[in-house]
C-alpha cells in the first residue's frame, strides 16, 4: 500500500495483513490535541486511511480500480492517550458500484477500541 | 457611594485568541486558523499544503484533513455557545463528502451548536473552498462533556 502525503504527516506505517493491512500511528506532538490525549481529527484521519487500506487490498487484483470516499462516522469511545495507535479496516459489502468499510482504532488492546467507523466508498472501474 | 455591586463578567472564550496562542498540536501542524465566529457558530479555514495531500497524482486534499477541520470548528461552536472553554470529547463525528476540495484552494469549514443541553451538545456545518453556495463537506456531530456545559 503506497501511503499518500498525508498518511507522512500523521507518520504512519503499514503493517500488512491477510485480509487487510494494520496502520500504525506513533505518538507526536503532531497528533496531540489538547495536552494528554489524541486528537480526533488524527484518529480520524487514521481510521479512514485504514477503511482505504482494506478496500485497496480487496480490490487489489481489479489494477486501476479507484475509490471515493462517500462519506464517514467516526464513534469515538475513549480518549486516545500518548501512545502508539493501531487501525484496522473490514470490507463489509463490495459491490459494483459501493463498498461498505468499517474500520476500528485502538491502542493496548484490540478488543478495547478508541474508536471507530463506518464510510460508504463509490468505487470507479 | 458608588456602585460596584456587579463582580467583572468572566472573560468569554476569544477562538482569535485561542488559535493565536494556542501551543502546538494537530491543528497547529496542519495549519487550521480562525476566519470568523459569532455566538453559536465558528469558522475556520485550512490552506491547501502539499503534505496534506490524498492523492498525489492530483493534489486533492486528503479527507483526513477536512475531517479534522470541521472537528475543531464543531468544538469551538460549542465553546462559544456555552461561553467558556472547558474540556470535552468528540462523541460522534458523520462527515458526507459532497465533492473533492479544488487543488490549492483554502479549505473553509463553518459549524454552529445549534442545541446545548447539560451533558451534550449538538453541531452541524459545512465546508467550502470560496463559494458557500457550494459546499464540499457537510457534518453533523455530537460532544460531550464529563463534568456537564453547567
Amino acid at each position: 500500500m503506497k501511503l499518500p502525503p498525508y498518511a507522512e504527516l500523521l507518520g504512519l506505517t503499514v503493517e500488512p495483513g491477510a485480509d487487510a493491512p494494520v496502520l500504525v500511528m506513533p505518538f507526536s506532538g503532531d497528533v496531540v490535541g489538547r495536552p494528554g490525549f489524541l486528537h480526533g481529527g488524527a484518529i480520524g484521519g487514521l481510521l479512514e486511511m485504514a477503511a482505504v487500506g482494506a478496500l485497496l487490498q480487496a480490490l487489489e487484483a481489479e489494477c486501476g480500480a479507484k475509490v471515493k470516499p462517500v462519506n464517514v462516522t467516526v464513534d469515538y469511545m475513549r480518549g486516545g492517550r500518548e501512545k502508539e495507535t493501531r487501525a484496522r479496516g473490514t470490507v463489509t459489502r463490495l459491490g459494483n458500484r459501493v463498498a461498505n468499510v468499517s474500520a476500528v482504532a485502538w491502542q493496548d488492546e484490540e478488543d478495547r477500541p478508541i474508536a471507530a467507523a463506518r464510510m460508504n466508498f463509490l468505487i470507479v472501474r | 457611594m458608588s456602585q460596584s455591586s456587579d463582580p467583572p463578567a468572566p472573560p468569554r472564550f476569544d477562538p482569535r485568541a485561542f488559535f493565536a496562542l494556542r501551543f502546538p498540536n494537530h491543528g497547529s501542524r496542519l495549519g487550521v486558523a480562525h476566519r470568523d465566529h459569532g455566538d453559536d457558530w465558528s469558522e475556520l479555514e485550512l490552506p491547501w499544503r502539499a503534505d496534506l495531500v490524498g492523492q498525489e497524482e492530483t493534489g486533492v486534499l486528503a479527507s483526513g484533513p477536512i475531517l479534522a477541520l470541521m472537528d475543531m470548528a464543531s468544538s469551538v461552536a460549542v465553546w462559544l455557545k456555552v461561553g467558556k472553554f472547558l474540556p470535552h470529547a468528540t462523541l460522534d463525528l458523520r462527515i458526507d463528502y459532497l465533492r473533492p476540495a479544488r487543488t490549492g484552494q483554502t479549505v473553509i469549514g463553518r459549524c454552529e451548536c445549534y442545541r446545548l443541553t447539560r451533558s451534550i451538545a449538538f453541531v452541524r456545518g459545512q465546508a467550502h473552498d470560496g463559494d458557500p453556495a457550494d459546499p464540499l463537506a457537510h457534518v453533523a456531530g455530537t460532544f460531550m462533556a464529563a463534568e456537564g456545559y453547567w
